[in-house]
């Protein structure tokens, strides 16, 4: 099987693992049936996978499989060192896995409220990245639509497993090129309307909701950011803003693997309006770096539609050609034509936090 | 000894002893639990080491004050519950 036929949908009420026959994608298996899943981390080529639950009254935990998802254990959940009585900030403790992304043989970990995490045995025990959380630049971080900083994006570089690019809600997107050892903001060019003006260009406070890198020109990133689109063509060390229509705001955002001038956006109308332009759905799409948006409706409800996509709900293989978009009111749909046109998978799951392949 | 058990709501994530001690406080008898199985301890507590904001202590039919350091006395023959806190509908 390869690893665009199977994809995984993780849930308010659980674990969806997909697998596409004959062109059609159905749902396979179910994991932690009724348990929120707030995000997972796809089999590797031994099948070993990972899973972030929340389970609200018990806190969060994290579930590992060395099958491909067919059973399950618990292991340790990344946990916050002692709290100094006089720290500033949000408190150290873990409110629920939000990113995880491969690295070489590092498995890292982002979580509100902003915390970094580094595992080197599988995911088995985790480390503190506590070189980004003990910078003093960490306690100007704010909360964005999470009750804490958020450390949602992880975008390792595929020639350096040593560099990462995370982006932070709402704290700016940082890289470290030693492991994690030293970081720096890479956020120059993005724009936050939400501050006084003085400081709308703050790296710090810029608010990605996500950013994602094209795997074959890792120069290019791409950001959904909350006040528009930007794209990086020089590694995030600056970044250019677009505009698309029928909106830029949302929040997901999907990077070609092996075209960097590709990448696809499902908008809303605005911050304080999250529903779809007009109450229809639809997907933006650049083939140009940006220049130019196609808008792609066929298949997607265009009356009464008031699903939106989380940033972590769209995702694209490895191929560029397969597209899976999953929704807050419990929507899926595939896309085999790069966007062109959807299927609905199903209408009816729970509320979708994170579609991955693999 | 005092007699500590948790709620059944648990069984579906973890195995939860009941657990008969001579601790002295609230904080020596959940470690009496937790060293049986230590996987239990993220289910009650957090990073801290502080109560979750969702889970409850009943000591003798009273709820456990200290929610931090976990103080709260233990006599020999306490009955403990740690339960789901309810919140709303």
């Amino acid at each position: 099987m390869s690893p665009h036929d199977r994809a995984w949908v993780a849930t308010r009420k659980g674990l969806f693992e997909l697998r596409r026959r004959a062109g059609a994608w159905q749902i396979e298996n179910l994991s932690f049936v009724a348990d929120p899943v707030t995000m997972l981390l796809p089999p590797d080529a031994c099948g070993h996978m990972l899973a972030g639950l929340n389970l609200g009254h018990f806190g969060a935990k994290l579930q590992a499989s060395d099958d491909a998802g067919k059973t399950w254990k618990e292991v340790s959940a990344p946990s916050f060192p002692p709290q100094p009585a006089d720290a500033e900030g949000p408190a150290w403790k873990l409110d629920h896995v939000f990113s995880l992304e491969r690295s070489g043989d590092a498995i890292w970990c982002g979580t509100v409220p902003g915390g970094l995490f580094v595992s080197r045995d599988k995911g088995e025990t985790w480390t503190l990245d506590e070189a980004l959380w003990n910078d003093p630049r960490r306690l100007q971080w704010m909360g964005g639509g999470n009750p804490a900083p958020a450390l949602h994006s992880i975008c390792p570089h595929p020639l350096n497993a040593d560099e990462l690019l995370v982006g932070v809600s709402c704290g700016g997107a940082w890289r470290t090129t030693d492991g994690g050892q030293s970081w720096g903001l890479r956020a120059r060019g993005m724009r936050a309307d939400f501050m006084p003006p003085e400081l709308a260009g703050d790296e710090n406070s810029q608010d990605p909701h996500l950013i994602a890198r094209c795997r074959d020109v890792p120069d290019v990133l791409w950001c959904q950011h909350h006040c528009g689109i930007f794209r990086s063509r020089d590694n995030g060390a600056t970044w250019e803003e677009l505009k698309a229509r029928p909106s830029s705001f949302g929040f997901a955002v999907a990077a070609h693997p092996g075209d960097p001038q590709t990448a696809w956006f499902v908008p809303a109308v605005k911050d304080e309006r999250r529903i779809p332009v007009d109450g229809a759905l639809c997907v933006t799409r650049t083939r140009d770096g940006g220049r130019s948006f196609d808008v792609l409706r066929e298949g997607l409800p265009q009356q009464h539609c008031y699903d939106l996509i989380f940033r972590h709900g769209l995702a694209v293989d490895d191929e560029g050609a397969q597209l899976l978009m999953g929704s807050t009111t419990g929507g899926l749909w595939a896309s085999g034509d790069a966007g062109d046109s959807w299927q609905c998978v199903s209408a009816h799951l729970p509320p979708v936090y994170a579609v991955k392949f693999g | 000894m005092a007699l500590i058990e948790f709620t059944p709501q648990l069984r579906r994530f973890v195995d939860t002893p009941r657990v008969q001690t001579p601790a002295a406080t609230l904080k020596q008898g959940l470690d009496a639990a937790f060293a049986i199985n230590p996987r239990l301890r993220g289910y009650i507590l957090d990073d801290q080491g502080h109560l979750r904001p969702n889970v409850v202590v009943f000591i003798d039919g009273r709820r456990a004050r200290d929610l931090r350091a976990l103080t709260d006395p233990l006599g020999p023959e306490s009955r403990v519950h740690v339960l789901q806190a309810l919140s709303g509908g």
